[in-house]
C-alpha cells in the first residue's frame, strides 16, 4: 500500500534544548484517518506543525529523522517548493478559530485567498467556488454569508469557515490541530462528523490531533499517543481500546471522570436561595444616559442549594452561566433576591457586602490568568486572610500550609511563584486560596476546562475529597457534562439565560425531559454509545 | 528575601546584551556621580588647609579671613594673592582640579572675557569671565537633577491619574480624558513668560509650572494598561476575596503598567532636560547667574567668536542627551517580550 506520509526517526529540538520530539515515527496512508493523541506538552503539535516546516526555524532544528511526502523528504524541500504544498496539497485546521480567522477580511477574500494562490482563479470563478465549498462544509446562506467578517460569525462557523479554507484546493492530506477543542460539545460534533463526511467524499488522508480520547474513537482509523516527544504506542483504534498496551495509554483511557458524585448527602438545610436573578448589560446608551438596547443574558433564573450538595450548571457558550456566578459574588450588577443562609444579599453594596464574601468564593476556569504572576504562592493564599482575619501572621502561615495540603500541594511550595507550576498545579493553588477563608459555597468556573484529561480527573477528585470533609456547597459551572455528572447533585440547563431544565441531576442524565437536554447529552456521550456500530465499520 | 524571577533574569539579560546601553548606563551613572560632588571637582576654595598647624575644610566649613591674617570677619577668599601668601607661607593648601565654582569671576584674564582656552582656564571663559569647565560641571548636574525630579514627579501623578482612569472607567474617565484634551492644548511656553513677569522663577517654581503639564504624557500609557488589566481573572479573583479598590489597584495591577512607565522613562528625562535647557536659553529658566546649559549656548550664539562657548555646551549636551537615549534603548529592549537573550 501506498505511503501518503512517512515520518521516520524525527527529532525536534528548540533553541539547543532538549528534544520536543524524540526520534518519532509515523506513517499514514490515502484516505486515512490517524489520531495522534497526548496530553499538552507531549509534542504532538510540534509534530504537525513540522510537517509543513510552520515551526521558527531560527529557534527550532531537527537534529535527525525525515518526514517523505509522497517519497520527497520535506525537511529537505526548498521554501518555494513548501509553498506549492501548504494548503494546496496539506493543510491545516488550527485550534482556535477565534483568532486563525483575519478579522479585517470577509470570509469571501480568505477563502479566495488561498485559490488564487494556487490555482490563479479570481473574480466569479473564484465566487463560485466559494460558495461551493461554504455550502460543502453546511454554512446556512452561503450568499449571505460571503461578505461577512469574522466577528459576525458563531465559533463553529468560524471553524467550518477554516475548513473551507483548508479544503479550497483539494488537499490529500489534512492535518486537524485539536480542531474542536475551543468548541461547544454540539458544535464539537457536528464538526467532528462534517470532517468525516468530507473524507469520504474527497478521499483525503487526516492526522487528527487531540489530548481528548473519548473523540478519537469514532473518527480515527488509528491512534498513535505520544508522551513527552516520545511514541509510546500505535495501534488499530479498536485493539487500543479493547486493551492498551501502555501505561501511558491505559492512563489516558481511565481519565474518564467518575459517574456519580461522591456524598449523596441529604442535608435539607437551605444555604442559597436565588430568584427572579436577572441581569442586563446596556449595549447601546441614549444621550441623557438613558438605557436605549441592552443584552439580557440571565432571565429571571430561580434556584436552591443545600449544605453540602453541588448544583451543576450547564450550557453552551453565551448560555449565561458565567454570569450568574458573578452576579452571585457581585462582580456583576443583577436584580431579584439572593439568600444566603437566610440572609438577603441583593440590596447590599460594596462595602457591606465585603463581610460576606468570606463565605462565598470562586475558582476561575484559566489557572494561568487567575494566579497573579507577580506573587508567591503564600502571598495569593494568604491575601484573603489579610483582609477577613485579624490573626497575626504565624496563624496565617499555618493557615495556608494547611490550606495547601488540603488541596494535595507541598507546604513547601508556598514560597514559588505561579509560573514554576503545571495548569492543574495552578489551578489546586486557586482552590487554595478559595479554601483558605473556609467558606460556605465556592464557586468553580469551569475549573477543569483549562486542563488535561487525567489532571481533570485529579482535580475533580479533589473537589469530591473536599466537598467530602467540609461540607461544601458548590455551584459547579461547565460546559462539560462528563465532569458535571461527577460532581453535580442537582443540575441546572441553561440556554441563552433561561432556565431549560432544573432538578435532581441523576434523573436529568437518566431521563432528560427538554429536547435541547437530550441534544446535549447526546452530543456529549455519543462516543460512548457508538462504540460496537464504528468497530464494524473499519 | 525575594529572588528575581526568571522574567526579571530574562530582563536583566537583555539589558545587558545591549552593550551601547549597558556601557552608556555606567557612563552617565559616572559623570552623574562626579558631579554631584562638583563642590570637591571645581571651587574657588581649597580643599584642605594647613594654617599653623591646624588642618581647615574650607568647602564644608566658613572660616573667616581673621584666621588667615587678614582684616574681615567674613568669609576668606582664597584667590585673593595676600591671603594665599599667608597661608602658604605658614602651611599648606590642596586645590580641587579647577579652582574656580560656577559663580567664580576670574579678574586675572590677560585678554578681554571671553577668554579662550588656557592652562588656568580649560574650557576659556564665558563673556564675564566665569570659568566654562566649572559652569559645565555644576550646569550637568542642575540639568540631571531638574530633569529627575521633575521626571518622578510627573511619572507619580501621571500613574496615579491614569490608574484612576483606567480602573473606574466610565464617566470618571471620561471627564478626565476631555480635561486632559483641553488642558494639553495649552501653551506652556506662553504661560511660563507669563507666569515669569509675575515671579521671579527658581528651581522649584519652574519644577512646578513644568509639572503642571508634563504628567499627561504617562496617563494614557497606565490608562491603557489598567483598563486591560481590570478585566483579568487574578483581579477579579482578588475583588471576590474581598480586597478594596486601593490595594487591588497598587498589588494586582500596577506591577502591570510599571512595565509601560519604566518603558518611558529615560526619554521622558531627556524631554524634561531639553524643556529646561531650550527654556534658559530663551531666558526664562533658571534665575540669572545660575549655572545653566541653555545660558551657555545663547552666550555661545552672542559670542560667535568665541566658539568654545559653543562647542563645550553643545559637546556635553549632545553628551548626556545621548547616553541617555542610548539607556532607554536598552531599557526598552529588555522590556521586550520577543527579545529572548
Amino acid at each position: 500500500m501506498s505511503e501518503l506520509l512517512e515520518i521516520t526517526n524525527l527529532s525536534i529540538c528548540f533553541n539547543q534544548g532538549q528534544n520536543a520530539v524524540d526520534f518519532l515515527s509515523l506513517s499514514l496512508q490515502q484516505g486515512e484517518t490517524l489520531a495522534l493523541v497526548g496530553e499538552s506538552g507531549s509534542g504532538k503539535s510540534v509534530t504537525a506543525l513540522s510537517i509543513l516546516r510552520l515551526l521558527d526555524e531560527r529557534h527550532a532544528s531537527y537534529p535527525s529523522g525525515e518526514i517523505r511526502y509522497r517519497g520527497e523528504d520535506l525537511l529537505e524541500a526548498p521554501e518555494k517548493r513548501l509553498r506549492q504544498v501548504r494548503g494546496r496539497e496539506i493543510s491545516m485546521i488550527f485550534q482556535e478559530p477565534m483568532t486563525s480567522l483575519n478579522p479585517l477580511h470577509s470570509v469571501e477574500k480568505q477563502i479566495s485567498e488561498t485559490l488564487e494562490l494556487h490555482k490563479g482563479m479570481r473574480g466569479p470563478q473564484a465566487r463560485k467556488r466559494c460558495l461551493e465549498l461554504l455550502q460543502l462544509v453546511g454554512i446556512e446562506n452561503p450568499e449571505n454569508r460571503l461578505g461577512a467578517y469574522p466577528h459576525q460569525l458563531s465559533g463553529g462557523q468560524k471553524q467550518r469557515v477554516m475548513i473551507a479554507m483548508a479544503l479550497a484546493n483539494e488537499p490529500t492530506l489534512l492535518i486537524a490541530d485539536e480542531p474542536t477543542t475551543a468548541l461547544d460539545v454540539t458544535v464539537q460534533k457536528q464538526v467532528l462528523e462534517l470532517l468525516r463526511d468530507l473524507q469520504q467524499k474527497l478521499g483525503m488522508a487526516i492526522l487528527l490531533i487531540t489530548h481528548d480520547l473519548t473523540i478519537v474513537r469514532r473518527y480515527a482509523s488509528r491512534v498513535a499517543v505520544m508522551e513527552r516527544g516520545k511514541l509510546v504506542e500505535e495501534q488499530e483504534t479498536a485493539a487500543l481500546f479493547a486493551s492498551p498496551n501502555h501505561p501511558y495509554s491505559r492512563k489516558l483511557l481511565d481519565a474518564e471522570p467518575p459517574e456519580a458524585p461522591l456524598v449523596q448527602a441529604k442535608h435539607d438545610k437551605p444555604l442559597l436561595k436565588v430568584s427572579n436573578l436577572d441581569v442586563r448589560f446596556t449595549t447601546h446608551k441614549g444621550l441623557f444616559g438613558k438605557v436605549k438596547a441592552y443584552f439580557h443574558a440571565v432571565k429571571r433564573v430561580s434556584f436552591k442549594l443545600s449544605r453540602g450538595q453541588t448544583l451543576g450548571i450547564v450550557g453552551e457558550s453565551g448560555s449565561g452561566k458565567t454570569t450568574i456566578g458573578h452576579a452571585l459574588l457581585k462582580l456583576t450588577a443583577s436584580t431579584g433576591s439572593i439568600e444566603l443562609d437566610g440572609q438577603e444579599l441583593a440590596g447590599l453594596d460594596q462595602n457591606a457586602f465585603r463581610p460576606w464574601r468570606r463565605r462565598v468564593q470562586i475558582v476561575f476556569q484559566d489557572p494561568f490568568g487567575s494566579l497573579s504572576p507577580r506573587m508567591s504562592v503564600a502571598e495569593i493564599v494568604r491575601e484573603g486572610l489579610e483582609i477577613h482575619d485579624t490573626e497575626n501572621r504565624e496563624q496565617h502561615e499555618q493557615k495556608v500550609i494547611t490550606a495547601l495540603l488540603d488541596v494535595g500541594l507541598d507546604p513547601e511550595a508556598r514560597h514559588r511563584y505561579p509560573h514554576e507550576f503545571s495548569g492543574g498545579q495552578r489551578q489546586r493553588i486557586a482552590i487554595a486560596r478559595a479554601l483558605v477563608l473556609q467558606p460556605d459555597l465556592m464557586i468553580l468556573d469551569e475549573p477543569t476546562s483549562a486542563l488535561d484529561r487525567t489532571v481533570q480527573k485529579q482535580v475533580i477528585e479533589l473537589l469530591r475529597d473536599i466537598q467530602a470533609r467540609y461540607g461544601l456547597s458548590y455551584i459547579f459551572i461547565s460546559h462539560d457534562l462528563a465532569v458535571v455528572r461527577a460532581l453535580s447533585h442537582q443540575l441546572l440547563v441553561l440556554r441563552q439565560g433561561e432556565i431549560v431544565e432544573y432538578g435532581d441531576a441523576g434523573e436529568i442524565f437518566r431521563a432528560p425531559a427538554e429536547q435541547y437536554t437530550q441534544e446535549l447529552l447526546e452530543a456529549a456521550f455519543f462516543y460512548q454509545q457508538k462504540d460496537a456500530t464504528i468497530t464494524t465499520t473499519i | 528575601m525575594k529572588t528575581l524571577t526568571p522574567i526579571q533574569k530574562r530582563r536583566l539579560r537583555n539589558f545587558r546584551n545591549n552593550r551601547r546601553g549597558f556601557w552608556s548606563l555606567w557612563l552617565f551613572l559616572a559623570i552623574f556621580g562626579l558631579t554631584l560632588v562638583a563642590e570637591l571637582i571645581s571651587n574657588d576654595k581649597p580643599l584642605v588647609i594647613s594654617y599653623q598647624d591646624t588642618l581647615y575644610f574650607p568647602v564644608v566649613e566658613n572660616v573667616p579671613e581673621e584666621t588667615f591674617g587678614g582684616f574681615l570677619p567674613t568669609e576668606a577668599d582664597y584667590r585673593d594673592p595676600f591671603i594665599a601668601d599667608e597661608i602658604l607661607a605658614n602651611g599648606w593648601m590642596l586645590w580641587p582640579p579647577i579652582r574656580f565654582s560656577y559663580d567664580t569671576i576670574n579678574y586675572d584674564l590677560d585678554v578681554p572675557s571671553p577668554a579662550p582656552p588656557s592652562t588656568e582656564n580649560w574650557l576659556g571663559t564665558d563673556d564675564q569671565g566665569r570659568d566654562v569647565a566649572a559652569r559645565v560641571i555644576y550646569g550637568f548636574r542642575i540639568s540631571v537633577l531638574f530633569g529627575l525630579t521633575l521626571t518622578i514627579a510627573s511619572c507619580i501623578v501621571g500613574v496615579i491619574v491614569g490608574a484612576i482612569q483606567g480602573f473606574y472607567g466610565g464617566k470618571i474617565d471620561l471627564v478626565g480624558q476631555r480635561f486632559i484634551e483641553i488642558w494639553s492644548g495649552l501653551p506652556v511656553l506662553y504661560l511660563l513668560i507669563i507666569l515669569s513677569g509675575i515671579v521671579q522663577p527658581n528651581f522649584w517654581w519652574l519644577l512646578g509650572i513644568m509639572l503642571m503639564f508634563s504628567w499627561m504624557g504617562l496617563v494614557d500609557v497606565v490608562r491603557a494598561e489598567f483598563l486591560r488589566a481590570r478585566n483579568f481573572e487574578y483581579v477579579k479573583a482578588a475583588r471576590a476575596l474581598g480586597l478594596n479598590n486601593r490595594k487591588i489597584m497598587f498589588r494586582h495591577i500596577l506591577p502591570n503598567a510599571m512595565v509601560a512607565t519604566l518603558t518611558f522613562l529615560p526619554f521622558i528625562l531627556t524631554g524634561a532636560i531639553t524643556a529646561l535647557t531650550s527654556l534658559d536659553f530663551l531666558g526664562f529658566g533658571l534665575p540669572s547667574g545660575s549655572p545653566s546649559l541653555g545660558e551657555l549656548i545663547a552666550q555661545g550664539k552672542a559670542n560667535l567668536h568665541a566658539p568654545w562657548l559653543g562647542i563645550s555646551a553643545f559637546i556635553s549636551l549632545s553628551l548626556m542627551l545621548t547616553l541617555l537615549v542610548f539607556v532607554g534603548e536598552a531599557v526598552r529592549d529588555a522590556f521586550d517580550p520577543r527579545k529572548n537573550g
